[in-house]
């Protein structure tokens, strides 16, 4: 915790210095002018957010290569680079340091354009993209320590988390202040899903952090529930997290960047208005699927089931909005591969809410829980729906925010394309093969009723497809780097980006016939 | 107690879907609100700015 | 067009809408886990189990450090292979003085639920410096520096205090004595009275013989070490509860 002080304090003392020099700087000048939209945030949020995705993809290639060659990547007395650390280290840098990221830009982004209002707050937006940098960074860093509670995804300690609650509040007030200075009635539903995800992470991370410190000058602290009602209040954050943080979010940035990168209303408005509804309804019940045949009683089980299998509705009713949005403008996904990229996002996002109810059957579920099929699952949902679907926005806002014509190269975005996708296929199917695998090894008894195989040999036989995946996260951070050379080169106005500047982001000839 | 609560959750907890479910299918069909879809699904699609009635 | 207004104003207005999403959301965690706060038809009737003693709870404490709980479930769930591979299933009593739970989600290694007493004290010390010395295919990482790091426990009073609050039944007495109990637990030669009165204390919690173990579990006599701690815990994982008395068909332990 001391170190963590430091920490805490070197990084107020240089924002707050930054802040000084920025206010001199001024010369009279309104930094919060009424009349334009704030960009700068978005534009260092685009760079922040590419940089936490390489670290988090980075840290996933080394905590893969561990498990593929544990005798290379372990080190005897380095206890703060085993697995046990790092695998945190990777979860949280994708999904809260990388997804969380691209979601506050992302919002800050649309949200502004949506409501034609400049964000609202002045240097709390601010507060609240640097406040959440630092909740990273201390998160990161206490894993690395061993600060953790060890509950999934909610990992970091009681300190860490009031600091979080006080920057999602702010967060919070951002948002809905600007969404306060619109002038029309109506508010659009991108926003809404936005919201959804605010207000619902706020809900699901304070009571999920519950706890009570040990000692106010201590990291450690116990949580307040014990036993089977942790683990259910766990497993209702833990769902939802992926409910709310993985997917509404990332819907919000759906029902905004598709529409606006192939320049047509979104299939269908009130479509969109059932899901949202459906979608944020039945979530929050199906938490208990992460529970079947454990101590949890039955008939929580069997609702959170029913809830799972309902919720195959309302994901396919997006998806499918999502994906007919591009009716009529089927060839941009020929000649735009981040259009591309984005489709196949939602595609993904198909094939992992099949699966999902799926595996929430109990009978299913007994075979899949606890091997590499879940792993599998939720990869195919994270790098196939949420990575693409938020390298398709950093594309579009990059090349938007910096307002050039064109990427810098979208050969490379094909480059990038290809290699993610061939990079998440090797990584899931290795991943099923070596789940269902162990599940029937596990399972297997040999002809005298004894089971068949020792753990260890189950292991054992994993061995080849952890080689295989860790080939395929390679693959996917590779397309990751390329991205952002891109990137940068297009923000720097290089190459088929430097061809003008141009203020829409639908040049007059790609606009399709009404 | 217990009996009532999770025996309220099972049934309640449906019939509370089913409710909601309803309330927004005809929000999103009422006929009058279709000119206001149609508008707000323009949204994205113009850039705009903050001076913009 | 009263139900229309109504959803005109939802959202119209944001803080009707932000009110709107969080009842909707709110519903399904509150009707679903408020009942399982009624803990006497959660949580079987089972004898044996008692509240970690204060060596255990260090030794836990490193589990949740390190993270185990990414490689290694606490949940034996109740299929025939299962149940031939690690012991009884679960019950919810066995984790009943668990803040946090440590069930988890996946087993990279082998499920700990009932690992207490299925080896011996030096093959923990051997596997855990170097998982690969005991079993040559393992994947587990190495933690040869829980052998050297000196336990820590000049708080371990306050850590009993903040559990007791939760509702986890320590006594005063296991308060008042948490240091010297802990020190009892790590090494057989210590203080003979010590010793007993630790035992007492956690057998009459326990209500059964036999569920208070002492050792030296690192081997090392010298010093108290974080492995120590460890091993301690490892050791008394799943062994609380008496079977032999447990009655699964119990209408008081269905669920």
């Amino acid at each position: 915790m001391e170190a963590h002080a430091w920490i805490f304090f070197t990084l107020t003392v240089a924002a707050l210095a930054v802040l000084v020099l920025w206010a001199g700087s001024l010369k009279g000048r309104d930094p919060f002018d009424q009349t334009v939209y704030d960009d700068t945030i978005v534009k260092v949020g685009v760079g922040v957010s590419m940089f936490w995705g390489i670290v988090g993809f980075l840290v996933g290639l080394i905590v893969a290569l561990q498990l593929a060659f544990p005798n290379i990547f372990y080190f005897d007395q380095i206890g703060w680079l085993n697995f046990g650390r790092i695998r945190p280290l990777h979860t949280s840098a994708v999904i809260f340091a990388f997804g969380g990221n691209v979601l506050i830009s992302t919002s800050f982004y649309v949200v502004q354009r949506t409501n034609r209002a400049r964000l609202a707050g002045g240097l709390w937006p601010w507060f609240v993209f640097l406040g959440y940098n630092m909740f990273i960074v201390l998160a990161a860093t206490g894993y690395l320590m061993g600060v953790t509670q060890s509950k999934e995804y909610a990992e970091p300690e009681w300190y860490i988390d009031l600091w979080l609650t006080i920057v999602w509040v702010a967060y919070l007030l951002v948002f809905l202040g600007t969404i306060w200075k619109r002038k029309e009635s109506h508010i659009y539903v991108a926003n809404w899903f936005y919201l959804s995800f605010i207000v619902t992470i706020a809900m699901l991370h304070i009571v999920n952090n519950l706890t009570i410190p040990v000692s106010l000058t201590g990291s450690k602290s116990y949580q307040l529930f014990g036993g089977v009602q942790d683990a259910l209040t766990q497993w209702w954050y833990g769902h939802n997290a992926v409910g709310f943080f993985l997917t509404t979010g990332f819907l919000a940035i759906m029902y905004y960047f598709i529409p606006k990168r192939v320049n047509r209303p979104v299939y269908s408005y009130r479509l969109s208005i059932v899901h949202f509804w459906s979608l944020i309804f039945i979530y929050i019940w199906a938490g208990p699927h992460h529970l079947h045949y454990t101590a949890l009683p039955q008939w929580a089980q069997t609702l959170g089931m029913t809830f799972s299998v309902m919720l195959w509705m309302p994901s396919w009713g997006g998806m499918i909005n999502g994906v007919m949005t591009l009716s009529g403008a089927w060839d941009r996904l020929r000649t735009d591969p981040v259009v591309r990229m984005m489709v196949v996002a939602l595609a993904f996002y198909g094939m992992s809410t099949f699966e999902g109810p799926l595996m929430s059957v109990r009978t299913v579920n007994s075979l899949s829980h606890y091997t590499e099929w879940g792993i599998a699952h939720v990869h195919s949902g994270s790098m196939g729906w949420v990575g693409f679907i938020s390298f398709g926005a950093l594309y579009c806002s990059t090349q938007w925010l910096w307002k050039r014509k064109s990427l810098y190269s979208l050969a490379l975005v094909e480059w990038h394309f290809w290699l993610a996708t061939l990079g998440i296929l090797f990584y899931i199917v290795a991943m099923y093969f070596a789940g269902i695998l162990e599940g029937l090894m596990w399972r297997a008894y040999n002809e005298y009723g004894f089971l068949e195989y020792s753990f260890i040999e189950t292991v054992e036989a994993k061995h080849v497809s952890y080689v295989i995946r860790a080939v395929g996260g390679g693959m996917f951070l590779t397309g990751a780097l390329i991205m952002a050379y891109n990137l940068i080169r297009t923000a720097l106005g290089h190459g088929e980006a430097a061809e003008g500047e141009v203020t829409s982001s639908a040049p007059a000839a790609l606009q399709p016939a009404e | 107690m217990y009996e009532t609560l999770s025996r309220f959750a099972q049934t309640w907890g449906f019939g509370f879907f089913m409710l909601m479910f309803a309330v927004a299918v005809a929000y999103a069909l009422w006929p009058s609100n279709k000119s206001k879809f149609q508008a707000a699904a323009r949204v994205p699609l113009d850039e705009g700015d903050p001076t913009d009635e | 067009m009263g139900i229309m207004n109504k959803h005109e104003t939802l959202e119209r207005h944001s803080l009707a809408l932000t009110i709107g999403i969080l009842l909707v959301v709110a519903v399904g965690g509150l009707v679903e886990i408020a009942p399982l706060f009624y803990l006497e038809n959660t949580i079987e009737k089972v004898e044996g189990m008692r509240p970690y003693t204060p060596l255990e709870l260090e030794g836990r404490n490193i589990y949740i450090r390190e993270g185990c709980y990414v490689c290694h479930s606490q949940m034996v769930r109740p299929l025939r292979d299962e149940v031939e591979r690690y012991g009884h299933y679960s019950l919810a009593a066995e984790s009943m003085y668990d803040h946090p739970f440590q069930w988890g989600s996946k087993r990279t290694g082998p499920d700990l639920a009932r690992v207490g007493g299925k080896y011996s004290d030096s093959w923990h010390v051997d596997h855990l410096k170097k998982p690969q010395s005991m079993v040559p295919e393992s994947v587990m990482p190495p933690y040869a520096f829980l052998a050297d790091n000196k336990l820590h426990f000049d708080d371990i009073e306050a850590h009993l205090k903040t559990l007791r609050f939760e509702g986890v039944p320590y006594t005063d007495d296991m308060i008042a004595n948490a240091k010297s109990d802990l020190m009892a637990q790590a090494d057989p030669n210590s203080d003979y009275d010590a010793q007993d009165a630790f035992v007492a204390r956690y057998v009459a919690a326990a209500g059964r013989d036999n569920t208070v173990r002492i050792a030296d579990y690192d081997g090392n006599p010298d010093e108290i070490t974080e492995l120590d701690a460890l091993i301690a815990y490892l050791q008394m994982t799943g062994t609380l509860v008496d079977f032999s008395t447990y009655e699964a068909d119990d209408l008081d332990n269905r669920r």
